[in-house]
Formats: C-alpha cells, sequence, structure tokens
C-alpha cells in the first residue's frame, strides 16, 4: 500500500474529489423540495467542513455562501408573499394592506399573506441554498484556484485565463478603494456618478498596465513554447471538445429535469463524455507542457468522491421509486421522510473521516542552527 | 555571452529613436549595471536582451543582438526562456500562480521538463534564495523583499546564462534591498551567472557592478566602461563618489569600504571645521498624535504612537516594511479611523472634516500619485483642482510651472516621467497651502535629477513654514532634506530626535557619507564641501 492510499497519512485531498463529492449532494438536492432530505444535505456539508478544512483564505468562503443561503431564503419568501398572486392557500397568517396593481400583471402588493404561500417559498428557498452551499463547501474544501491546476492540456489557455480573472477581481476592488481614498485628498466626496468615471479611469488604466506587464512575464517564462500544432489539428480539437461538453450539457439537463424524454439524459450525457474526451486527449497530445507535483489521485479521493456519488444514486433512484416522498402533496403536512434518500446523503457525511487530516506545519527541529549552514550544503 | 551590434529600436509612431548605434559586448559572468535618467531608454535595452523588444512590444528593431549564440530575429522570448531570465519592475504584478512553490515551478511546466527534474530545481532554488520557510505560502503574503526574491528564483529555475532584471531594488527598505543585492552577487560569484540590472538607486549598487552601461538619452551615444571611468565624469553620482570628488581621490571610490581606506586624511582637515548651520528652531505646532492606536482587524498597526509636528520642519519617518509608516500618514490625513488616543491638525480632527475642508489642512501625495490624477491633460487637471479648492482660475498650473518647468499643458499625466507626475501631484495638494504635507515614499522610480529637484522643493517647503513628514526608505534623502527623524518599528516610534543624532548611530539607515566620516558628523557631500571651502578660506 502507497502511503497516499492510507487514510490517515495527512495531506490534502486532491480539489477535484471534493468537487465530485459536491456537485454530487447538489444533483440530490436538485431532485426534491422536501425540507428533510435538503436540511440533512446541508447539515452533511457543514459537518464536513468543519471537519476538515484548512486555514487558508478560501477556506472561509462556507460561511460566506451560507449567508448567501440565508439571504436567499428570506428574499424568496418576502417575493412571494408580498408579490406574488399564484399559490396562495386557504390559512390566512395576516392580511397587508394592499396596493391595487394592473390585472393580469400576476403580481399583487400586500394583501393576505397566506401559511401556505410562505411554506411553499421556503422549500424553493431551502433547496436553492443547499445547492449554493454544496457549491460554498467544494471552494472551501478544494479552493476553485487549486482545481484549475488539474485542466486538460487542451483546455490549458482557459484555465490559466480563469485563473488570472479570479487575481485580477480582487486586485480591482483593492485598486478601487485606494483611489478613493486618494480622492479625498482632492477634496472630492467620491460618491455619485461623475466620481465613478473617476475611479474608473485610474483603476482600469493600472488593470490594463498590470496585465500587460503579466503577458511579457509570461511571454519571458516560456508560456506557449512546446504548443506545435496546426491549424486543422487544432480545429478537430475545438469541435470535438465543444461538441462534447454540449452534449454533456444537453445531457444533464435531461437527467435533473425527469421530465425531458428519457434519451435526452443518460445516453446523450455519456456519448457527450466520449466525445469531449476523445478531444482533450487528441488537444492534450499537442501540448507539451508537465505538471509540478501533482495531488494524486488515490484510495481516499475514491472513497470521497464515492460517498458523494452514493448519496446521489440514493437520491435518484428513491425519487423513481417512491416519488410522494419528495414532490410533496400538501405543503402544510408534515413531510415524509424517505428512508433510502437519507441513509444515502448520510454516507455522503463519512468523508469527515475518510479523507485524510492536513498537515500541520513543522516546528522547525533546531531553533538553534544558524538556517544558513544546512542551506549551504544543499546548495553545493 | 551577450553582443549588441549597431543597435537601434524605434516605436511605431514616434518620431524620434528610443536608442540607436548601441554596440555592446558583455562577457560571461559580469554583473552590468544600467544607469541612466527616467525614459532614456534603460527598459527597453534590457527588453531587447530576451527579446520583448520587438516582438512583443511592437517597434522596429536595427541591428543584432545575439544572446548565448541565439539571434532574437529568429527567437521569441518564450524560445529565449532557458537562456535569459527577465524579471520586470514590479515582481507581484509578473506572477502567474499565486503559492510560491508553484510559481517557481512555473517556467519549467513551460518548458516541459520531466517531474523529477522540476522537483529538485525547485528546492535547490528555495535553498539558493533562502526561500525555504515560504516554500508553502501564497505570494501575496510575503514581504517586498522575499517577493522579489520568488521573483528571481522562477527566472532561474529554468537554469539561464543570462539574468535582467528591471530595478530590482526601487521599492525595497534599504535592508531587503542589500539581502536582493548579495542574492544576486551570489548568483554572479557561485553559479557565474550574467547579470544585467538597471537601477536607479546608484549608491546601492555599483559596488557590485563590474561594468557600468551608461544610457543617456536623446540622441547620445551609449556608452559603457568600469564604474570609476563612467562615473568619473558623469552629472550624476552616489554619495560616496561625490565625495571622492570632492576630496580629490584617486582611484574614486565605488563603495564605503574602499572610501574609508582613503579618508583618514580628509577626517583631519574637517577636524575642529564648522558643521553645517543649524536649522531654523521649528514655529508653531501644526500636528499632534496622542496614544495614537490604529488596526487593522486583530493586526495592531500602531500602537501608541505619540508625537508632534511643527512648521518649518521638515520630518523623515523611516522604518522596515511594514512598520506602520503609511498607517500613520493615514491617520493623520483621516483616511483610517484611529481606534483609541487622539489626531489633531490645526486643531481639529482631520477625520471628522468634509474633504473640502480637510484640503486647507493637510496634504498628502499618495504613494503612487497617479492615483490623485484622472483627467485626461495636464491643463485640465490643475483646473479642476481650482475648482475644487476654489482657488482662482490658474494658480495650481502656475505652482506646477514653478515645480516643474516645461511641460506642456496638452501632455496626458501618463505621459509624464515618474518626477513631473509626482509634482503634478504635488503641485494639486499644495495649490491651498495646507501647513501640514505628507509624502508616502515620493523618491520611489525617481532618477538623480529628479530627486534633486525634490530636495529643492522640500527645502523651500520647509522655509516658507509648510511642515512635511516624509515616509521613506532613502537614507541620502534623509540626510539633504530632513531636520528631525522618526524611526518606527513594529507600530510604535524607537527613535525621535535630530537627523544626525539618530542616522548616524544606525547601521542601516546611515548616509553614505556618515559611514564614511563616522565617528564625525558629515551627512551629505554638500556639507563636507561647504566645510572644506571655509575651512580653508579662514586658514588659507
Amino acid at each position: 500500500m502507497r502511503a497516499v492510499d492510507r487514510l490517515t497519512f495527512p495531506r490534502s485531498l486532491h480539489p477535484g474529489a471534493w468537487w465530485v463529492w459536491a456537485v454530487a449532494l447538489a444533483a440530490a438536492a436538485s431532485r426534491t423540495q422536501n425540507p428533510v432530505p435538503l436540511a440533512l444535505i446541508l447539515a452533511v456539508t457543514g459537518f464536513v467542513v468543519a471537519a476538515r478544512k484548512s486555514n487558508a483564505p478560501w477556506a472561509r468562503s462556507y460561511v460566506a455562501f451560507l449567508k448567501l443561503s440565508l439571504v436567499v431564503i428570506v428574499v424568496r419568501i418576502l417575493f412571494q408573499a408580498l408579490l406574488s398572486t399564484g399559490a396562495q392557500g386557504p390559512t390566512v397568517l395576516v392580511t397587508l394592506p394592499s396596493l391595487p396593481m394592473p390585472s393580469g400583471s400576476g403580481l399583487k402588493l400586500g394583501g393576505q399573506v397566506t401559511l401556505e404561500a410562505v411554506l411553499r417559498a421556503f422549500y424553493e428557498g431551502l433547496q436553492l441554498a443547499t445547492i449554493l452551499c454544496c457549491v460554498g463547501a467544494a471552494n472551501a474544501l478544494g479552493s476553485a484556484r487549486r482545481l484549475l491546476r488539474y485542466v486538460p492540456g487542451a483546455l490549458y489557455e482557459i484555465g490559466v485565463a480563469c485563473v488570472i480573472a479570479l487575481t485580477f477581481a480582487p486586485q480591482l476592488v483593492t485598486d478601487a478603494a485606494r483611489v478613493r481614498a486618494a480622492h479625498r485628498l482632492r477634496g472630492r466626496n467620491g460618491t455619485g456618478l461623475r466620481s465613478l468615471g473617476r475611479l474608473a479611469m485610474p483603476v482600469l488604466e493600472g488593470a490594463l498596465e498590470r496585465s500587460v506587464d503579466l503577458a511579457a512575464a509570461m511571454d519571458s517564462r516560456g508560456y506557449g513554447r512546446t504548443t506545435d500544432e496546426t491549424a486543422s489539428s487544432r480545429r478537430t480539437t475545438t469541435v470535438l471538445v465543444f461538441g462534447g461538453l454540449l452534449g454533456v450539457c444537453v445531457g444533464i439537463y435531461g437527467l435533473l429535469d425527469g421530465t425531458a424524454s428519457t434519451w435526452l439524459g443518460l445516453p446523450m450525457l455519456l456519448v457527450g463524455m466520449v466525445v469531449a474526451a476523445a478531444g482533450l486527449h487528441l488537444g492534450g497530445r499537442r501540448s507539451g507542457r508537465t505538471r509540478y507535483r501533482p495531488d494524486p489521485w488515490a484510495l481516499p479521493e475514491w472513497l470521497v468522491s464515492g460517498c458523494g456519488a452514493v448519496a446521489a444514486v440514493a437520491v435518484f433512484v428513491d425519487v423513481h421509486v417512491a416519488p410522494e416522498a419528495f414532490f410533496l402533496a400538501s405543503v402544510t403536512a408534515v413531510p415524509p421522510v424517505p428512508l433510502l434518500a437519507v441513509v444515502g446523503i448520510l454516507v455522503a457525511a463519512l468523508p469527515a473521516f475518510l479523507a485524510p487530516p492536513l498537515p500541520v506545519a513543522a516546528a522547525p527541529t533546531t531553533p538553534t542552527a544558524h538556517p544558513l549552514d544546512d542551506r549551504s550544503e544543499v546548495a553545493v | 555571452m551577450i553582443e549588441l551590434r549597431d543597435v537601434g529600436v524605434t516605436f511605431a509612431d514616434a518620431q524620434a529613436p528610443v536608442l540607436s548605434g548601441v554596440d555592446l559586448t558583455i562577457p560571461e559572468g559580469e554583473l552590468v549595471l544600467v544607469v541612466g535618467r527616467t525614459g532614456s531608454g534603460k527598459t527597453t535595452l534590457l527588453r531587447t536582451l530576451n527579446g520583448l523588444v520587438p516582438h512583443f512590444s511592437g517597434g522596429t528593431l536595427h541591428g543584432r543582438v545575439v544572446v548565448d549564440g541565439r539571434d532574437t530575429r529568429d527567437h521569441r522570448p518564450r524560445d529565449l526562456a532557458d537562456v535569459v531570465g527577465y524579471v520586470g519592475q514590479d515582481p507581484l504584478a509578473g506572477f502567474v500562480t499565486d503559492m510560491v512553490e508553484d510559481e517557481l515551478a512555473y517556467g519549467m511546466e513551460s518548458l516541459g521538463l520531466a517531474p523529477a527534474v522540476m522537483r529538485k530545481r525547485v528546492e535547490e532554488t528555495l535553498d539558493l534564495l533562502g526561500l525555504a520557510e515560504v516554500r508553502s505560502r501564497p505570494v501575496a503574503d510575503l514581504s517586498a523583499g522575499q517577493q522579489q526574491r520568488v521573483a528571481i528564483g522562477s527566472v532561474l529555475t529554468t537554469h539561464p546564462r543570462v539574468l535582467v532584471l528591471d530595478e530590482p531594488t526601487s521599492a525595497l527598505d534599504p535592508l531587503a534591498a542589500e539581502e536582493v543585492l548579495a542574492t544576486l552577487q551570489r548568483l554572479v560569484h557561485d553559479l557565474g551567472l550574467t547579470v544585467v540590472l538597471a537601477e536607479h538607486r546608484l549608491e546601492r549598487v555599483v559596488q557590485y557592478a563590474d561594468r557600468v552601461v551608461l544610457v543617456p538619452g536623446g540622441s547620445a551615444p551609449v556608452t559603457s566602461g568600469t564604474p570609476e571611468q563612467v562615473l568619473r565624469d558623469a552629472p550624476v553620482a552616489p554619495p560616496v563618489v561625490e565625495l571622492g570628488r570632492i576630496a580629490g581621490w584617486d582611484p574614486l571610490p565605488m563603495s564605503v569600504r574602499d572610501a574609508r581606506r582613503h579618508a583618514a586624511p580628509l577626517r583631519g582637515r574637517l577636524e575642529g571645521a564648522e558643521g553645517p548651520e543649524p536649522r531654523p528652531a521649528p514655529g508653531e505646532t501644526v500636528a499632534v498624535a496622542e496614544h495614537v492606536v490604529v488596526s487593522y482587524g486583530r493586526v495592531p498597526a500602531l500602537r501608541g504612537v505619540s508625537t508632534t509636528l511643527s512648521r518649518g520642519e521638515t520630518v523623515a519617518l523611516m522604518g522596515r516594511n511594514g512598520a506602520g509608516k503609511s498607517t500613520l500618514l493615514k491617520a493623520l490625513v483621516g483616511m483610517k479611523k484611529v481606534s483609541s488616543g487622539r489626531v489633531t491638525v490645526d486643531g481639529l480632527d482631520p477625520a471628522g472634516l468634509r474633504p473640502a475642508a480637510l484640503l486647507r489642512h493637510v496634504g498628502m501625495v499618495p504613494q503612487v500619485p497617479g492615483d490623485l490624477l484622472y483627467a485626461s491633460s495636464v491643463g485640465r487637471e490643475c483646473e479642476q483642482a481650482d475648482q475644487d479648492s476654489r482657488l482662482p482660475s490658474g494658480s495650481t498650473l502656475a505652482l506646477f510651472g514653478r515645480l516643474s518647468p516645461g511641460v506642456g499643458v496638452e501632455m496626458h499625466p501618463r505621459d509624464l516621467s515618474e518626477g513631473q507626475r509626482l509634482t503634478l501631484a504635488l503641485a494639486i495638494v499644495l495649490a491651498v497651502r495646507p501647513p501640514l504635507l505628507l509624502l508616502d515614499e515620493p523618491t520611489r522610480g525617481l532618477d538623480y535629477t529628479a530627486k534633486h529637484r525634490l530636495v529643492e522643493i522640500l527645502r523651500d517647503l520647509a522655509d516658507e513654514g509648510h511642515s512635511v513628514l516624509l515616509a521613506t526608505h532613502d537614507v541620502e534623502l534623509v540626510a539633504e532634506v530632513a531636520s528631525r527623524v522618526l524611526v518606527m518599528a513594529d507600530g510604535e516610534i524607537v527613535a525621535d530626535g535630530p537627523t544626525a543624532e539618530v542616522v548616524i548611530s544606525s547601521p542601516a539607515f546611515a548616509p553614505q557619507v556618515a559611514k564614511v566620516l563616522a565617528p564625525q558628523r558629515w551627512l551629505t557631500p554638500t556639507e563636507v564641501a561647504v566645510a572644506l571651502a571655509s575651512a580653508e578660506a579662514v586658514s588659507p
């Protein structure tokens, strides 16, 4: 057994495994509005993040996503209760003062707020919130930026563009704050449309200059040097990759929607995956790039992504077998507990123990030795 | 190693070539320093060495540039990546990845080296540059000196024969700069690398250089020679060389160590000579900070700083990067709220003032003077400033004309040189004559000529009764203008006193002349020249 296959060997898990796990949970959440499995998925993501997150800056993103989810739920309820005319039930909670709206617009303002409408809005909001939290968990556990390192060779350029965008967006915000502060020094308040224009000038100029600097640096460090390609091979790759990805998208839509015709689902997904994989393989062959210290894909990775898959499959199967437990006949009734789905989702909590623990930076062992001494030994 | 034959560079829609007729041969294993004014074409010259000019920048290159047998005409920059390592002016802008190790590996990944080779070279480079402790940290979290070393390391891993650096120490405090320069010297001595670097701060670098290339700009020819040949009659020189010229030493000293060997007779001549005239005593108090505490989140930036600033005094604020210098300036201008303690300027709290009212009490030129500018021409920028501060039209432009004569009103602020942009920002801030003026790193990117101009301006301001506080790493500037020095460390003021008292005893902050003539208390070559002249006039 290799060290990386052991569950107790401290290392950071391949970000791809976390994303597979999280996306599978999100897919499971997308199939139901029953609050029981949804709340369970939410709890599972929170539990695993708490158990296995690092102290890197991106690990805090789960909390941000959680807050965003709460906002989504609240907004959803407010809109449903105050604005929508549809799906109001018999149980009136309060009657708000109402404004007459043009008939046929489908809108109302105020008026009766019923328990049914509020509950339905809450369940729908909870579904969206759960999916958001899954994405947040993926980002906290395996940062999107680290995942981009594993973009296949054929998509390398797109991956680089994404990484640069991820770096530049926060930089723009800091620049804008700095320039705004500087405008105060010229006696301006820094509010209003005109000052926005003044803000944009130096910020965009700075961003442009940095991009040119970065491009120069990348060029002088050999970016794009090893790709030798002909126009026709590039075209073939592009057609294959994008055709395949399109197939994958259609397939996923068919699978998740559940109402589309059957050939749109799994078969389309499989065909799309094969075509895209062929394209990526072709494109990957022509890129001569190598990869420095890639994270291994070993047993823990298989287990973590497998746990996610188990949850997704359990929910999908259960929806097929017992649909009445997932699509609530009456929102006011106590939601039923779909047993198979619940067990599957609980399996998805296992990565909290199956994923290897994160390494802790070792304290310097010989604090008295001068660091230069052992350094020169290695350098010579 | 590097051959330039009759090289000329003309950029598209430029009237005159940036460089012309450059003939230069740089043998292997030399450390070459490229000097010249801002905008003279130093960066262009450096960029021809790895083909960024003309492949990346556009324009036309005449003549031939051959590096290690490869002609840049047929090789793009990426094809030279294993021969020339190029580090640009802002290391942070050149980082492609966000972790130190990945950044070091990036160039090798592009070249398609085997994983085992990459792993070994990353480890070697981490050790060579002393970066092993920060290997798994994000590059953005490192200190400026460490970032510069990561930038150097990231091009070293492809094992280039030539290293080209554009102003590698201009943004660094003196100690970080020495770290970087020591690293470079080690690369030249131990690995036989050829290093070409451009730098304004000659006093830091010239002692390490085997050869100096002077790019005078305009149509004057590019010359090269040993540091002594070039600096003998160059218009600008580091203080230690100027001291050598005043004292008539031959050969001219390039380092403090060289100079100290000659210095005993000079110290004898200066024995008993009159020191420089003491500056006039400062006037009334302008700004007071009392027990000021400022923190960013849970990171304290100022831990109870107390000081006063008075009219007519120029105070230098020194200390390493991150010691709290910029935060103190921000607190004085009300950009950063103090969490305890009190800041008053003219008896008012700057954070409570409306921006329009703030202008009349305190002005600040930020680290990037361009942040203050947004109009499309110098003229419009000045008009805008007049309107903002309700001055008669034309007053800011008149002030700018006095500070920096001969700049066209129609020029775009972006096209000004670094020094001109600083003076434009200075003119805008000074137009309403605030009693307190704050400057954050004003000499970053300034050449010697622009710096001399800045010194004159700052002296005039002090004479007119302004109180000036400048945060700076530039010890020579401090020696020239400051009457008092505050040294900060870890958010506290650790030294506060007259310039001579504070800097002479400090290894990091002492100017070169002070180091040469210690234990006597001289700070600048000019002081020494004046003292010698008066001593001779008294006893011929």
